[in-house]
C-alpha cells in the first residue's frame, strides 16, 4: 500500500529503536502524552512500546471524542431519537457507547429509535433529503478533524433548503484541552500528571495547522511534535521529543509535514468560524468543564441547531460509579488502576467511555495488551492483601 | 415457457400458499434452475443414493447477506458455498444440500430467478446437488428479500478425525489465501459507503481442495473456514479451544492491497473481516510445505501460505491466547470482534 507501507517499514524501525535507546538518557523517565486517541491505537497495534526503553512512557490523552462526551450529552441524542421522534444519523463509533441506565444508541435502535449509522455528513444530508416529512438530526462529534464536515453539511442544508435537517453539535476543540491537561485547575496537585511533551495530533493538525500550538507551547514550556498515525511516525517523533527534551527545547516541531503545514487548512477554518460559535464552557467526561473548549451553532444558523429546534428536557446523567475513566482521559491513572478493566469492563459490556472506542485507552490495553494488563493487576492486588 | 416470469412481477402471499401458485414458483424457477435426479423424485423428503464408508456429518447456516448481489456472488451462491464449505471443515465430502427459501412479499422474480440460477450454477459447478427445498413467502416488511437457509450432509472419510484438541505446540499455522475480500466486497456496495474498489467477494467452494488435503495428509489437527468475525475470530477459539497460545507474523498475513487500503480508510482490521471462500488449517510443521504445495495447485487455494505458529500451552486456568509479531517488530494481542465492526470516526 504506497505511503502506508513505506512508514511501517520493519528495518527503519528498528534503526530509529536503535536511535531512541541511544539518546535516551538513562537517568531520567520521558513521559510523553499522546494527545490523540489515534496514536494510543496505533502505538498498541503495532506494539510501540516494545520498541523503546522502559523510561520513556506513553501516557494515553484525552483525544478520543468518544470517550470525551459527556453522559449527558449521549442521553440527550437518545432522547431525540426517542422522545422528539426524529431520524438520528450518527458516526459508528457513537453506536456501543453505554449512557445512563447502560443504555445505548444500539439499544434505543433495538427498541424502535430511528438510528442510523453514517461515513459521513454527506449521508445524513441525503437521509434528509429521502425524509422530507422526518426531522433528521446529525450527531455531530469529534475534533478539528470532523468539525468541517458539519460545517459543510449546514452550509448545504442552508443552500437547498432543508428545513428538515439540524446537527446536535458536540464539537470540541484540541488547544484547550491540552491546556486543561498541564494545568488541571480542580485537580490535587499530587494528582496532576508530570509531562514531558506532546506528540500532537495528526489529522485535527491538518485542519488547524502547525500555528495552532505555538501559544501554548511557549507559555508551558513542553515540547510537542505534531505526529503521523503510522508506528514509523510515532517512533520518530519520540525521538525527536527526546532529543527537544535533552536539549532543553521547548517547540512546536511537525514531524507530519507531509499533510501538516503551518497554517492548516484555511478554508475548513473559515467554514467552522461562518458555522459556528465559542461555547463559553463545555463538560468534558473526565476533564470537567473546560473554558472555550467546544463549538455552538451560530445564531445565523439557529434553523439547524438541535438544541433550538427540539426542546431537550434537563436531566441528570451519572458516570458509572468507580469507573475510572475521568483519571484516565486525564492521564493520572492507567487502565490497570481500574477496578472494573476487563472484568466488569469489557469492549463488549463496556462501562465507560475508554471502553467502548476502539481510540479509548481501556480498549487499547484490553485489545492488545490484556494478558500483561490483567497479570499487573492481580499482582497488584496480592501486594496489597499482603 | 414460463408463465410467471412476467416482466415487473413480484412475489405474492399466494407463492407460499401452497397451492397452484407455490407448484409454478417451484416448477419454473426452482426446479428448472437446480434440476439434478434426487430433486426430481419430486419426494418431500429426498432418497440419497448409498453413502460411502465413513462418518455422516451434517450443518446448516442461514444467509441473510446485503446487499443480496455483490461482486463476486450473491446470496445463492454464497448459500451453497457457504454450507459445502462448513461440511468440507469436517474433512467430509459432500453429497447433497437442503434450501430453505423465506421470500418477502413484493420481491421481484426476476431478481429471485437470477439468484436462483446462480445458486443452481453453483450447485452443480460444486457437484453437490439441491436434493430438497423449501419456499415460504412472508408478508412485506417481516423480510429483507430473500433469505435462504441451506443445510449440507457429508461423509468424513475413514481415517480422517480432526479436532481442536489435536492442536499440538511447535504446529503450523496456514491460510489458503488473501484475507477479508469478501467482506470488503460487501461493504463496498453497501449504502452509504459505495467505493470503487475492483474487490470480488472469494465466495468459492472448498470441498475439493479439502479432499485431496485430508488424503494425502492425514495428520492435520484441524481445518476451518474463517467467515464471520474473520481470522482473528477462528483463531482465537481454537487457542481457547486447545488452550494454546499462537503466534501470527504480521508481515507474513496475505491482505490485498485494495483491501488493506479499504480497512484502513473505514478504520477497520482485515483480520475481523468475513471471508467466504478460505481455510484455515493448523498442522505438524513437517506437513506445511505439502499442504501449501497441494493448495497452491487449485484456483481458490493459489494464494496459500503459513501465517503462524502454535506456541505453548496455556498455563492451566488461563485462557487460550492468540498474539502477533507486528510489522515493526512489537507483539500484540489479537482480539476478537466486539459485536459489529464499526468505523472510527478519525
Amino acid at each position: 500500500m504506497k505511503y502506508v507501507s513505506e512508514f511501517r517499514d520493519p528495518a527503519l524501525a528498528q534503526s530509529l529503536a536503535r536511535a531512541i535507546a541511544r539518546e535516551a538518557r538513562p537517568d531520567r523517565t520521558y513521559a510523553f502524552m499522546e494527545f490523540c486517541g489515534g496514536h494510543t491505537h496505533a502505538i498498541f497495534r503495532y506494539g510501540v512500546q516494545d520498541l523503546v526503553p522502559g523510561n520513556v512512557r506513553f501516557i494515553h490523552g484525552p483525544g478520543c471524542p468518544v470517550c470525551v462526551l459527556p453522559m449527558r450529552r449521549l442521553d440527550d441524542a437518545l432522547e431525540l431519537a426517542e422522545r422528539h421522534g426524529v431520524i438520528l444519523a450518527t458516526y459508528g463509533d457513537m453506536m456501543r457507547v453505554p449512557g445512563s441506565g447502560r443504555r445505548s444508541m444500539l439499544t434505543a435502535r433495538g427498541a424502535g429509535a430511528d438510528i442510523r449509522m453514517v461515513y459521513s455528513t454527506l449521508d445524513a444530508l441525503e437521509i434528509a433529503r429521502a425524509n422530507p416529512t422526518r426531522q433528521v438530526v446529525f450527531m455531530g462529534i469529534g475534533f478539528e478533524t470532523t468539525t468541517p464536515a458539519s460545517a459543510m453539511a449546514i452550509l448545504a442544508a442552508r443552500r437547498e433548503g432543508l428545513r428538515n435537517f439540524s446537527v446536535f453539535c458536540n464539537h470540541v476543540l484540541t488547544p484547550p484541552a491540552m491546556v486543561h491537561v498541564l494545568e488541571a485547575p480542580d485537580i490535587d496537585p499530587a494528582q496532576a500528571v508530570r509531562l514531558d511533551g506532546f506528540l500532537g495530533p495528526s489529522h485535527v493538525s491538518t485542519v488547524i495547522g502547525a500555528r495552532a500550538y505555538r501559544p501554548l507551547v511557549a507559555r508551558y514550556g513542553k515540547p510537542m511534535v505534531i505526529a503521523g498515525f503510522e508506528p514509523l511516525d510515532v517512533m520518530q517523533s519520540v525521538l525527536m521529543l527526546i532529543r527537544q527534551v535533552n536539549e532543553g527545547r521547548a517547540e512546536v516541531e511537525n514531524q507530519y509535514a507531509r499533510v501538516v503545514t503551518e497554517e492548516g487548512n484555511l478554508r475548513a477554518q473559515a467554514m467552522m468560524d461562518e458555522v459556528f460559535v465559542l461555547r463559553d464552557s463545555f463538560e468534558w467526561r473526565g476533564l470537567g468543564s473546560v473554558p472555550l473548549s467546544a463549538r455552538a451553532i451560530a445564531p445565523a444558523f439557529a434553523e439547524f441547531d438541535a438544541e433550538t429546534r427540539f426542546a431537550i428536557s434537563e436531566k441528570q446523567s451519572r458516570e458509572t460509579k468507580s469507573c475510572e475513566c475521568p483519571a484516565i482521559l486525564r492521564g493520572v491513572k492507567s487502565p490497570k488502576d481500574c477496578k472494573l478493566f476487563g472484568r466488569a469492563c469489557t469492549p463488549e459490556t463496556p462501562l465507560g467511555a475508554c471502553m467502548v472506542s476502539s481510540e479509548g485507552s481501556c480498549a487499547a490495553y484490553y485489545t492488545y495488551r490484556r494478558a500483561e494488563t490483567m497479570a499487573q493487576m492481580d499482582r497488584a492486588q496480592m501486594e496489597a492483601a499482603e | 415457457m414460463s408463465t410467471i416470469l412476467r416482466p415487473g412481477a413480484c412475489v405474492e402471499m399466494a407463492h407460499g400458499g401452497g397451492g397452484l401458485a407455490t407448484t409454478r414458483l417451484i416448477r419454473e424457477i426452482f426446479a428448472r434452475h437446480f434440476a439434478n435426479p434426487l430433486l426430481d423424485q419430486g419426494h418431500d423428503a429426498a432418497r440419497l443414493d448409498p453413502l460411502p464408508p465413513g462418518r455422516l456429518v451434517m450443518s446448516t447456516d442461514a444467509h441473510v447477506v446485503s446487499p443480496l448481489e455483490f461482486p463476486g456472488g450473491d446470496i445463492g451462491s454464497l448459500a451453497v458455498h457457504g454450507t459445502v464449505n462448513d461440511v468440507a471443515m469436517a474433512g467430509a465430502w459432500p453429497v447433497a444440500l437442503a434450501a430453505a427459501f423465506i421470500i418477502e412479499e413484493g420481491f421481484p422474480l426476476a431478481d429471485l430467478d437470477r439468484i436462483a440460477a446462480s445458486m443452481g450454477a453453483a450447485a452443480r459447478a460444486a457437484g453437490v446437488p439441491i436434493a430438497t427445498g423449501d419456499t415460504k413467502v412472508v408478508e412485506r416488511g417481516h423480510g429483507d428479500g430473500v433469505f435462504i437457509t441451506t443445510t449440507g450432509v457429508g461423509v468424513v472419510p475413514e481415517g480422517v478425525n480432526m479436532a481442536p484438541a489435536h492442536i499440538a505446540p511447535g504446529m503450523a499455522i496456514l491460510v489458503s489465501g488473501p484475507l477479508g475480500d469478501h467482506g470488503v466486497a460487501i461493504l463496498s456496495r453497501r449504502q452509504g459507503l459505495e467505493f470503487g474498489t475492483a474487490i470480488q467477494s472469494d465466495s468459492a467452494a472448498l470441498h475439493r481442495m479439502v479432499a485431496q488435503m485430508v488424503a494425502q495428509v492425514p495428520g492435520i489437527a484441524v481445518l476451518r473456514d474463517p467467515t464471520r468475525g474473520g481470522l482473528s475470530a477462528t483463531l482465537n477459539e481454537l487457542a481457547e479451544a486447545a488452550g494454546v497460545t499462537m503466534t501470527l507474523e504480521e508481515a507474513a498475513l496475505p491482505v490485498r492491497p485494495e483491501v488493506a487500503g479499504a480497512c484502513e480508510m473505514l478504520g477497520l482490521d482485515p483480520l475481523h473481516i468475513a471471508n467466504e471462500g478460505k481455510l484455515v488449517c493448523i498442522c505438524p510443521p513437517e506437513e506445511a510445505e505439502a499442504l501449501l504445495a497441494i493448495m497452491r495447485a487449485h484456483p481458490e487455494g493459489a494464494g496459500a501460505v503459513r501465517v503462524g505458529t502454535v506456541g505453548e500451552r496455556a498455563a492451566p486456568g488461563t485462557p487460550g491466547l492468540l498474539r502477533m509479531q507486528t510489522l515493526i517488530g512489537g507483539m500484540r494481542v489479537v482480539d476478537w470482534l466486539a459485536g459489529e465492526p464499526l468505523p472510527r470516526i478519525c
